[in-house]
Protein backbone atom coordinates (compact mmCIF):
# COMPACT_ATOMS: atom_id res chain seq x y z
CA UNK A 1 0.00 0.00 0.00
CA UNK A 2 3.12 2.16 0.85
CA UNK A 3 4.63 1.74 -2.24
CA UNK A 4 0.92 2.71 -4.35
CA UNK A 5 0.50 5.46 -2.23
CA UNK A 6 4.34 6.90 -3.20
CA UNK A 7 3.21 6.14 -6.75
CA UNK A 8 0.24 8.33 -6.69
CA UNK A 9 2.51 11.46 -5.14
CA UNK A 10 4.79 10.79 -8.11
CA UNK A 11 1.63 11.50 -10.50
CA UNK A 12 0.59 14.29 -9.11
CA UNK A 13 1.08 18.06 -10.86
CA UNK A 14 3.82 19.79 -9.01
CA UNK A 15 3.47 23.09 -7.02
CA UNK A 16 6.90 23.72 -5.90
CA UNK A 17 9.73 23.31 -7.45
CA UNK A 18 12.66 24.85 -6.03
CA UNK A 19 16.40 24.30 -8.36
CA UNK A 20 19.45 25.28 -7.13
CA UNK A 21 17.60 28.38 -4.93
CA UNK A 22 20.87 30.04 -2.90
CA UNK A 23 20.10 32.63 -0.79
CA UNK A 24 23.44 34.97 0.41
CA UNK A 25 22.58 37.78 2.60
CA UNK A 26 24.07 41.35 2.08
CA UNK A 27 25.83 40.98 5.13
CA UNK A 28 27.89 38.17 2.93
CA UNK A 29 26.18 35.60 5.42
CA UNK A 30 25.21 32.24 3.35
CA UNK A 31 22.02 31.37 4.76
CA UNK A 32 21.28 29.17 2.00
CA UNK A 33 23.29 26.23 -0.47
CA UNK A 34 22.00 25.65 -3.71
CA UNK A 35 18.99 23.68 -2.62
CA UNK A 36 16.28 21.68 -5.03
CA UNK A 37 13.28 20.59 -4.02
CA UNK A 38 9.66 19.72 -5.13
CA UNK A 39 6.33 19.78 -3.54
CA UNK A 40 3.20 17.74 -5.46
CA UNK A 41 0.10 18.77 -4.74
CA UNK A 42 -1.58 17.31 -1.54
CA UNK A 43 1.43 16.92 -0.04
CA UNK A 44 2.37 17.49 3.20
CA UNK A 45 5.93 18.25 3.07
CA UNK A 46 7.89 19.16 6.49
CA UNK A 47 11.27 21.32 6.83
CA UNK A 48 12.96 19.62 10.21
CA UNK A 49 16.53 21.13 11.51
CA UNK A 50 17.94 22.99 14.07
CA UNK A 51 17.41 26.62 14.67
CA UNK A 52 19.49 29.09 12.05
CA UNK A 53 19.49 26.76 9.39
CA UNK A 54 17.64 28.52 7.09
CA UNK A 55 14.43 27.19 7.53
CA UNK A 56 12.36 30.18 7.57
CA UNK A 57 14.29 31.56 4.33
CA UNK A 58 13.36 28.69 2.48
CA UNK A 59 9.59 29.32 3.21
CA UNK A 60 10.21 33.55 2.62
CA UNK A 61 11.66 32.20 -0.69
CA UNK A 62 8.67 30.05 -1.76
CA UNK A 63 6.20 32.80 -0.51
CA UNK A 64 8.00 35.12 -2.91
CA UNK A 65 9.20 37.31 0.27
CA UNK A 66 12.27 37.29 -0.93
CA UNK A 67 14.21 36.41 -3.89
CA UNK A 68 16.70 34.22 -4.24
CA UNK A 69 20.74 34.94 -5.02
CA UNK A 70 20.71 32.24 -7.40
CA UNK A 71 18.58 29.71 -8.97
CA UNK A 72 15.32 29.56 -9.04
CA UNK A 73 11.78 28.96 -7.35
CA UNK A 74 8.60 27.89 -9.36
CA UNK A 75 5.49 28.01 -8.44
CA UNK A 76 3.11 25.36 -10.56
CA UNK A 77 5.66 25.37 -13.33
CA UNK A 78 3.61 22.98 -14.95
CA UNK A 79 0.78 25.58 -15.32
CA UNK A 80 -2.05 27.00 -13.28
CA UNK A 81 -2.86 25.17 -9.78
CA UNK A 82 -5.54 22.61 -10.61
CA UNK A 83 -7.21 22.81 -7.19
CA UNK A 84 -7.98 25.92 -5.41
CA UNK A 85 -7.95 29.54 -5.63
CA UNK A 86 -4.07 29.64 -7.12
CA UNK A 87 -3.23 31.24 -4.48
CA UNK A 88 -0.39 30.84 -1.78
CA UNK A 89 -1.03 31.65 2.06
CA UNK A 90 1.39 32.01 4.90
CA UNK A 91 1.07 30.85 8.70
CA UNK A 92 3.52 32.86 11.03
CA UNK A 93 5.51 32.37 13.92
CA UNK A 94 3.30 34.23 15.98
CA UNK A 95 -0.29 34.94 15.10
CA UNK A 96 0.53 38.44 13.79
CA UNK A 97 -3.24 39.17 14.43
CA UNK A 98 -4.24 43.32 13.92
CA UNK A 99 -4.86 43.46 17.35
CA UNK A 100 -6.74 46.39 16.59
CA UNK A 101 -9.80 44.33 14.63
CA UNK A 102 -11.96 41.14 15.62
CA UNK A 103 -11.63 37.50 14.81
CA UNK A 104 -13.47 38.10 11.59
CA UNK A 105 -11.83 41.21 10.10
CA UNK A 106 -8.60 39.56 10.92
CA UNK A 107 -9.79 36.33 8.99
CA UNK A 108 -11.29 38.35 5.94
CA UNK A 109 -8.17 40.74 5.58
CA UNK A 110 -6.78 38.73 2.64
CA UNK A 111 -10.15 38.94 0.75
CA UNK A 112 -10.11 42.48 1.72
CA UNK A 113 -6.72 42.96 0.47
CA UNK A 114 -6.80 40.97 -2.67
CA UNK A 115 -10.28 42.44 -3.56
CA UNK A 116 -12.76 40.52 -6.33
CA UNK A 117 -14.26 37.65 -4.40
CA UNK A 118 -17.49 36.97 -4.39
CA UNK A 119 -19.20 36.19 -0.94
CA UNK A 120 -16.83 37.51 1.25
CA UNK A 121 -18.85 36.93 4.63
CA UNK A 122 -19.46 33.02 3.37
CA UNK A 123 -15.66 32.67 3.21
CA UNK A 124 -15.00 33.96 6.53
CA UNK A 125 -17.95 31.86 8.12
CA UNK A 126 -16.45 28.69 6.87
CA UNK A 127 -12.62 29.40 7.18
CA UNK A 128 -13.79 30.05 11.10
CA UNK A 129 -15.95 26.89 11.47
CA UNK A 130 -12.80 25.13 10.14
CA UNK A 131 -10.96 25.88 13.07
CA UNK A 132 -13.95 25.88 15.34
CA UNK A 133 -14.30 29.43 16.14
CA UNK A 134 -17.71 30.45 14.87
CA UNK A 135 -18.45 31.74 18.50
CA UNK A 136 -15.54 34.12 18.88
CA UNK A 137 -16.05 36.14 15.52
CA UNK A 138 -16.55 39.46 17.42
CA UNK A 139 -13.68 38.82 20.17
CA UNK A 140 -10.57 40.88 19.99
CA UNK A 141 -7.20 38.50 19.73
CA UNK A 142 -6.35 40.07 23.16
CA UNK A 143 -9.19 38.20 24.55
CA UNK A 144 -7.95 34.83 23.39
CA UNK A 145 -5.49 32.15 24.35
CA UNK A 146 -2.22 31.67 22.50
CA UNK A 147 -3.77 28.42 20.77
CA UNK A 148 -7.02 30.56 19.91
CA UNK A 149 -5.18 33.15 18.23
CA UNK A 150 -2.91 30.75 16.06
CA UNK A 151 -6.11 29.44 14.97
CA UNK A 152 -7.40 32.77 13.63
CA UNK A 153 -4.34 32.91 12.42
CA UNK A 154 -4.65 29.55 10.40
CA UNK A 155 -8.50 30.61 9.53
CA UNK A 156 -7.14 33.54 8.02
CA UNK A 157 -4.91 31.51 6.04
CA UNK A 158 -7.58 29.29 4.94
CA UNK A 159 -10.08 31.95 3.87
CA UNK A 160 -8.03 32.50 0.30
CA UNK A 161 -8.69 28.54 -0.25
CA UNK A 162 -4.75 28.20 -1.04
CA UNK A 163 -3.39 26.05 -3.13
CA UNK A 164 -0.40 25.90 -1.20
CA UNK A 165 -0.29 26.50 2.58
CA UNK A 166 3.25 27.44 3.71
CA UNK A 167 3.83 26.91 7.93
CA UNK A 168 6.38 28.71 9.56
CA UNK A 169 6.68 27.45 13.03
CA UNK A 170 3.13 27.78 13.59
CA UNK A 171 2.51 25.72 16.70
CA UNK A 172 6.28 26.42 18.28
CA UNK A 173 5.34 29.08 21.00
CA UNK A 174 2.62 26.41 22.26
CA UNK A 175 2.55 24.59 25.46
CA UNK A 176 2.48 20.95 24.75
CA UNK A 177 -1.05 20.00 24.98
CA UNK A 178 -2.50 23.01 22.94
CA UNK A 179 0.01 21.73 20.71
CA UNK A 180 -0.80 18.48 20.43
CA UNK A 181 -4.78 19.33 19.75
CA UNK A 182 -3.53 21.76 16.80
CA UNK A 183 -1.97 19.37 15.14
CA UNK A 184 -4.55 16.87 14.98
CA UNK A 185 -6.84 19.13 13.89
CA UNK A 186 -4.18 20.38 11.04
CA UNK A 187 -4.16 16.41 9.83
CA UNK A 188 -7.73 16.52 9.84
CA UNK A 189 -7.99 19.79 7.93
CA UNK A 190 -5.43 18.77 5.42
CA UNK A 191 -6.47 15.38 4.79
CA UNK A 192 -10.20 17.20 4.28
CA UNK A 193 -9.49 19.96 2.42
CA UNK A 194 -6.83 18.34 0.39
CA UNK A 195 -4.13 21.15 1.34
CA UNK A 196 -1.01 20.72 -0.37
CA UNK A 197 1.35 22.34 2.88
CA UNK A 198 4.96 22.84 3.31
CA UNK A 199 5.45 23.50 7.07
CA UNK A 200 8.52 24.20 9.08
CA UNK A 201 9.34 22.48 12.31
CA UNK A 202 12.27 22.01 14.85
CA UNK A 203 10.23 19.12 16.71
CA UNK A 204 10.46 15.67 15.18
CA UNK A 205 7.53 14.34 16.97
CA UNK A 206 5.31 16.96 15.32
CA UNK A 207 7.52 16.09 11.92
CA UNK A 208 7.10 12.63 12.15
CA UNK A 209 3.12 12.75 12.86
CA UNK A 210 2.10 15.18 10.59
CA UNK A 211 3.81 14.70 7.61
CA UNK A 212 3.95 12.95 3.94
CA UNK A 213 7.29 13.85 3.57
CA UNK A 214 10.24 15.19 5.58
CA UNK A 215 13.12 17.19 4.73
CA UNK A 216 16.12 17.25 7.55
CA UNK A 217 18.26 20.57 6.75
CA UNK A 218 21.42 20.90 8.41
CA UNK A 219 23.17 24.27 9.11
CA UNK A 220 25.55 26.88 7.62
CA UNK A 221 24.97 27.15 5.20
CA UNK A 222 21.42 25.54 5.14
CA UNK A 223 21.04 22.48 2.82
CA UNK A 224 18.91 19.67 2.53
CA UNK A 225 20.66 16.86 4.39
CA UNK A 226 18.17 14.05 4.03
CA UNK A 227 14.82 13.20 2.89
CA UNK A 228 12.41 10.99 4.33
CA UNK A 229 9.00 9.32 3.22
CA UNK A 230 6.65 9.37 6.19
CA UNK A 231 4.59 5.95 4.91
CA UNK A 232 2.00 5.43 7.74
CA UNK A 233 -1.61 5.42 6.71
CA UNK A 234 -3.82 8.58 7.00
CA UNK A 235 -6.10 9.89 9.14
CA UNK A 236 -3.65 9.77 11.93
CA UNK A 237 -4.88 9.80 15.38
CA UNK A 238 -3.87 9.55 18.47
CA UNK A 239 -2.98 5.53 18.86
CA UNK A 240 -0.49 6.45 15.74
CA UNK A 241 1.25 8.85 18.38
CA UNK A 242 1.57 5.53 20.62
CA UNK A 243 2.72 3.40 17.50
CA UNK A 244 5.99 1.49 17.28
CA UNK A 245 5.52 3.15 13.86
CA UNK A 246 5.75 6.50 14.53
CA UNK A 247 8.43 5.72 17.31
CA UNK A 248 10.43 4.49 14.41
CA UNK A 249 9.78 7.31 12.48
CA UNK A 250 11.17 9.71 15.21
CA UNK A 251 14.32 7.71 16.11
CA UNK A 252 15.05 8.06 12.27
CA UNK A 253 14.71 11.59 11.94
CA UNK A 254 16.43 12.16 15.83
CA UNK A 255 19.38 10.38 14.27
CA UNK A 256 19.54 12.41 10.85
CA UNK A 257 19.30 15.51 12.91
CA UNK A 258 22.44 14.44 14.99
CA UNK A 259 24.00 12.93 11.54
CA UNK A 260 23.26 16.54 10.12
CA UNK A 261 24.84 18.27 13.16
CA UNK A 262 28.23 16.17 13.03
CA UNK A 263 28.48 17.11 9.42
CA UNK A 264 28.20 20.54 10.06
CA UNK A 265 31.00 20.27 12.74
CA UNK A 266 33.11 18.18 10.05
CA UNK A 267 33.29 20.80 8.23
CA UNK B 1 -14.41 50.77 44.83
CA UNK B 2 -11.52 51.36 46.92
CA UNK B 3 -9.41 52.29 43.91
CA UNK B 4 -12.08 54.68 42.94
CA UNK B 5 -11.94 56.56 46.11
CA UNK B 6 -7.99 56.42 46.16
CA UNK B 7 -8.03 57.62 42.89
CA UNK B 8 -10.06 60.69 43.33
CA UNK B 9 -10.59 60.68 46.83
CA UNK B 10 -7.06 60.84 47.61
CA UNK B 11 -6.09 64.03 45.28
CA UNK B 12 -9.53 65.72 46.59
CA UNK B 13 -8.13 65.47 50.32
CA UNK B 14 -4.78 66.30 50.02
CA UNK B 15 -6.21 69.66 48.09
CA UNK B 16 -8.57 70.46 50.63
CA UNK B 17 -6.16 70.27 53.37
CA UNK B 18 -3.78 72.40 51.34
CA UNK B 19 -6.70 74.98 50.75
CA UNK B 20 -7.52 75.19 54.79
CA UNK B 21 -3.80 75.69 55.32
CA UNK B 22 -3.25 78.16 53.50
CA UNK B 23 -6.72 80.17 54.28
CA UNK B 24 -5.63 79.38 58.31
CA UNK B 25 -1.97 80.80 58.02
CA UNK B 26 -2.99 83.75 55.70
CA UNK B 27 -5.77 84.35 58.18
CA UNK B 28 -4.00 84.11 61.35
CA UNK B 29 -0.76 85.91 60.31
CA UNK B 30 -2.80 88.48 58.77
CA UNK B 31 -1.02 88.54 55.41
CA UNK B 32 -1.93 91.68 53.05
CA UNK B 33 -3.93 90.19 49.66
CA UNK B 34 -1.30 92.02 47.20
CA UNK B 35 1.23 89.10 48.40
CA UNK B 36 -0.78 85.93 49.26
CA UNK B 37 -4.56 86.12 48.97
CA UNK B 38 -6.39 83.94 50.55
CA UNK B 39 -8.40 80.62 48.75
CA UNK B 40 -11.45 82.40 49.51
CA UNK B 41 -10.49 85.87 48.28
CA UNK B 42 -9.14 83.96 45.22
CA UNK B 43 -12.73 82.56 44.89
CA UNK B 44 -14.49 85.69 45.12
CA UNK B 45 -12.07 87.68 42.55
CA UNK B 46 -13.10 84.62 40.48
CA UNK B 47 -16.81 85.45 40.54
CA UNK B 48 -16.66 89.13 40.92
CA UNK B 49 -14.17 89.30 37.79
CA UNK B 50 -15.89 86.66 35.85
CA UNK B 51 -16.88 88.54 33.35
CA UNK B 52 -13.19 89.95 32.22
CA UNK B 53 -11.32 86.01 33.06
CA UNK B 54 -14.07 83.99 31.39
CA UNK B 55 -13.58 86.42 27.90
CA UNK B 56 -9.73 86.15 28.86
CA UNK B 57 -9.90 81.98 29.48
CA UNK B 58 -12.12 81.66 25.90
CA UNK B 59 -9.16 83.82 24.19
CA UNK B 60 -6.39 81.50 25.83
CA UNK B 61 -8.68 78.12 24.93
CA UNK B 62 -9.00 79.54 21.25
CA UNK B 63 -5.55 79.64 20.79
CA UNK B 64 -4.48 76.54 22.55
CA UNK B 65 -6.92 75.01 20.52
CA UNK B 66 -6.20 76.39 17.10
CA UNK B 67 -2.71 75.85 17.91
CA UNK B 68 -3.03 72.43 19.06
CA UNK B 69 -5.83 71.34 16.00
CA UNK B 70 -2.25 72.99 13.77
CA UNK B 71 0.16 70.92 15.30
CA UNK B 72 -2.11 67.75 14.59
CA UNK B 73 -2.59 68.21 11.27
CA UNK B 74 0.48 69.65 10.46
CA UNK B 75 2.73 67.11 12.64
CA UNK B 76 0.66 63.95 11.26
CA UNK B 77 1.32 65.12 7.79
CA UNK B 78 4.92 65.52 8.28
CA UNK B 79 5.26 61.90 9.46
CA UNK B 80 3.24 60.77 6.94
CA UNK B 81 5.90 62.32 4.54
CA UNK B 82 8.42 61.21 6.86
CA UNK B 83 8.02 57.65 6.93
CA UNK B 84 7.63 57.70 2.86
CA UNK B 85 10.92 58.25 2.64
CA UNK B 86 14.43 57.82 4.51
CA UNK B 87 15.58 60.64 2.81
CA UNK B 88 12.88 63.23 3.36
CA UNK B 89 13.52 62.22 7.11
CA UNK B 90 17.26 62.54 7.06
CA UNK B 91 17.07 65.66 5.65
CA UNK B 92 13.82 67.37 7.72
CA UNK B 93 13.74 65.22 10.89
CA UNK B 94 16.86 67.82 12.37
CA UNK B 95 15.03 70.93 11.35
CA UNK B 96 12.63 70.03 13.32
CA UNK B 97 14.78 69.09 16.68
CA UNK B 98 15.75 72.75 16.04
CA UNK B 99 12.22 73.60 15.98
CA UNK B 100 11.89 71.80 19.05
CA UNK B 101 15.04 73.06 21.02
CA UNK B 102 14.92 76.76 20.30
CA UNK B 103 12.96 78.25 23.00
CA UNK B 104 9.72 79.65 22.22
CA UNK B 105 10.40 82.87 23.91
CA UNK B 106 13.65 83.68 21.76
CA UNK B 107 11.29 83.23 18.33
CA UNK B 108 7.99 84.23 19.51
CA UNK B 109 9.53 88.42 18.82
CA UNK B 110 9.90 87.92 15.75
CA UNK B 111 6.79 86.31 14.65
CA UNK B 112 5.33 89.03 16.45
CA UNK B 113 6.86 91.33 14.13
CA UNK B 114 6.85 89.48 11.02
CA UNK B 115 3.02 88.70 11.23
CA UNK B 116 0.46 90.92 11.43
CA UNK B 117 -2.62 89.76 12.99
CA UNK B 118 -1.33 89.09 16.39
CA UNK B 119 -3.93 85.90 16.95
CA UNK B 120 -2.39 84.53 14.46
CA UNK B 121 1.23 85.17 15.93
CA UNK B 122 0.11 83.95 18.99
CA UNK B 123 -1.61 80.42 17.24
CA UNK B 124 1.54 80.41 15.43
CA UNK B 125 4.21 79.93 18.20
CA UNK B 126 2.32 77.55 20.15
CA UNK B 127 1.83 75.40 17.04
CA UNK B 128 5.97 75.45 16.82
CA UNK B 129 5.87 74.47 20.67
CA UNK B 130 3.16 71.61 20.64
CA UNK B 131 4.24 69.74 16.86
CA UNK B 132 7.25 68.24 18.27
CA UNK B 133 5.33 65.07 19.80
CA UNK B 134 3.00 64.64 17.69
CA UNK B 135 5.58 64.13 14.33
CA UNK B 136 8.24 62.36 16.69
CA UNK B 137 5.77 59.99 18.29
CA UNK B 138 3.42 59.34 15.02
CA UNK B 139 6.58 59.17 12.92
CA UNK B 140 7.89 55.98 15.25
CA UNK B 141 4.37 54.64 15.45
CA UNK B 142 4.03 54.56 11.32
CA UNK B 143 7.37 52.55 11.79
CA UNK B 144 6.56 50.51 14.23
CA UNK B 145 4.75 47.49 12.70
CA UNK B 146 4.76 43.96 13.08
CA UNK B 147 6.91 42.61 10.38
CA UNK B 148 4.91 39.79 10.15
CA UNK B 149 1.93 41.84 9.51
CA UNK B 150 3.96 43.69 6.55
CA UNK B 151 4.32 40.20 4.97
CA UNK B 152 1.36 39.11 5.21
CA UNK B 153 0.22 42.44 3.27
CA UNK B 154 3.14 42.00 1.03
CA UNK B 155 1.88 38.63 0.11
CA UNK B 156 -1.36 39.33 -0.12
CA UNK B 157 -0.07 42.23 -2.80
CA UNK B 158 -1.78 45.11 -0.37
CA UNK B 159 -0.94 48.30 -2.23
CA UNK B 160 0.98 51.17 -0.55
CA UNK B 161 -2.11 52.63 0.38
CA UNK B 162 -4.06 49.97 1.83
CA UNK B 163 -0.62 49.19 3.92
CA UNK B 164 -1.09 52.35 4.94
CA UNK B 165 -4.99 53.04 6.14
CA UNK B 166 -5.05 49.09 7.17
CA UNK B 167 -1.49 48.62 8.77
CA UNK B 168 0.05 52.09 9.58
CA UNK B 169 -2.47 53.92 10.62
CA UNK B 170 -3.55 51.61 13.35
CA UNK B 171 -0.52 50.56 14.52
CA UNK B 172 0.51 54.22 14.67
CA UNK B 173 -2.70 55.45 16.75
CA UNK B 174 -1.33 54.37 20.58
CA UNK B 175 1.89 56.51 20.09
CA UNK B 176 -0.15 59.25 18.61
CA UNK B 177 -2.08 59.46 21.27
CA UNK B 178 0.82 59.91 23.58
CA UNK B 179 2.11 62.39 21.79
CA UNK B 180 -1.03 64.63 21.47
CA UNK B 181 -1.28 64.36 25.32
CA UNK B 182 2.07 65.84 26.03
CA UNK B 183 0.79 68.11 22.90
CA UNK B 184 -2.18 69.46 24.57
CA UNK B 185 -0.12 70.31 27.31
CA UNK B 186 2.66 72.02 25.35
CA UNK B 187 0.01 74.05 23.11
CA UNK B 188 -1.57 75.51 26.62
CA UNK B 189 2.04 76.39 27.56
CA UNK B 190 3.28 77.87 24.43
CA UNK B 191 -0.41 80.07 24.01
CA UNK B 192 0.55 81.51 27.60
CA UNK B 193 4.10 82.39 27.15
CA UNK B 194 3.95 84.12 23.66
CA UNK B 195 1.06 85.96 24.95
CA UNK B 196 3.51 86.61 27.45
CA UNK B 197 5.85 87.65 25.14
CA UNK B 198 3.45 89.68 22.58
CA UNK B 199 2.42 91.58 25.77
CA UNK B 200 0.22 94.63 25.76
CA UNK B 201 0.56 94.98 22.50
CA UNK B 202 -2.60 93.92 19.78
CA UNK B 203 -5.78 92.72 20.77
CA UNK B 204 -4.34 90.11 23.01
CA UNK B 205 -6.55 89.90 25.74
CA UNK B 206 -5.89 85.96 26.85
CA UNK B 207 -4.98 84.68 30.84
CA UNK B 208 -1.36 85.66 30.38
CA UNK B 209 -2.29 89.19 29.28
CA UNK B 210 -4.41 89.06 32.46
CA UNK B 211 -1.74 88.10 34.71
CA UNK B 212 0.64 90.52 33.80
CA UNK B 213 -1.50 93.24 34.17
CA UNK B 214 -2.75 91.93 37.28
CA UNK B 215 1.21 92.06 38.70
CA UNK B 216 1.65 95.26 37.33
CA UNK B 217 -1.61 96.87 38.95
CA UNK B 218 -0.30 94.75 42.18
CA UNK B 219 -3.94 92.97 41.88
CA UNK B 220 -2.73 89.44 43.26
CA UNK B 221 -5.94 88.20 43.75
CA UNK B 222 -7.05 88.54 40.11
CA UNK B 223 -3.81 87.30 39.33
CA UNK B 224 -4.02 84.06 41.20
CA UNK B 225 -7.57 83.56 39.96
CA UNK B 226 -6.22 83.77 36.39
CA UNK B 227 -3.12 81.48 37.38
CA UNK B 228 -5.85 79.19 38.57
CA UNK B 229 -7.95 79.26 35.64
CA UNK B 230 -4.81 78.29 33.06
CA UNK B 231 -3.86 75.22 35.56
CA UNK B 232 -7.94 74.22 35.20
CA UNK B 233 -7.58 74.41 31.69
CA UNK B 234 -4.82 72.02 31.37
CA UNK B 235 -5.95 69.95 33.38
CA UNK B 236 -9.33 69.60 31.44
CA UNK B 237 -7.46 69.35 28.09
CA UNK B 238 -5.12 65.99 29.63
CA UNK B 239 -8.19 64.69 30.75
CA UNK B 240 -10.04 65.03 27.53
CA UNK B 241 -6.78 63.69 25.49
CA UNK B 242 -6.99 60.62 28.21
CA UNK B 243 -10.29 59.96 27.43
CA UNK B 244 -10.00 60.43 23.57
CA UNK B 245 -7.01 58.23 23.79
CA UNK B 246 -9.17 55.28 25.83
CA UNK B 247 -12.02 55.88 23.22
CA UNK B 248 -9.92 54.97 20.10
CA UNK B 249 -7.93 51.84 22.07
CA UNK B 250 -9.90 50.76 24.75
CA UNK B 251 -10.97 47.40 22.86
CA UNK B 252 -7.54 46.58 21.85
CA UNK B 253 -4.28 48.41 23.26
CA UNK B 254 -3.08 47.11 26.54
CA UNK B 255 -2.55 50.76 28.10
CA UNK B 256 -6.15 51.10 27.60
CA UNK B 257 -7.95 47.92 28.60
CA UNK B 258 -9.87 49.10 31.36
CA UNK B 259 -8.86 47.22 35.17
CA UNK B 260 -8.93 43.72 33.60
CA UNK B 261 -6.79 41.23 34.61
Amino acid sequence: MAAARRGDVTDRPLVVEIDGAEKVFENGLRALAPISLTVREREFATIIGPSGCGKSTLLKLVAGLAAPTAGSVRLWPEGAAARGSGRVAFVFQSPTLMAWADVEANVRLPLDLEGGVADRAGRVDRALSLVGLEEFRAAHPRQLSGGMQMRVSIARALVTEPSLLLMDEPFGALDEITRARLDRELADLWAREALTILFVTHSIYEAAFLSTRVLVMSSRPGRIFAKVAIDAPQPRDEAFRGSERYAGYCARLSDLLSAAADSESVK
Amino acid sequence: MSRVVLRYGAPLVVGFVVLALWQALVTAYNVPSYLVPSPALIGRTLIADWSLLSRSLAFTLEITLLALGGAVALGVALAFVFVQSRLIEESLFPYAVLLQVTPIVAIAPLIIIWVADTRVALVLCATIVAIFPIISNTTLGLRSVDPGLLDLFRLHRASRWQTLLRLRIPSALPYFFAGLRVSAGLALIGAVVAEFVAGTGGTASGLAYQILLSGLQLNVPRLFAALFLIALAGIVLSTLTAWAAKLALRHWHESEVAGEE
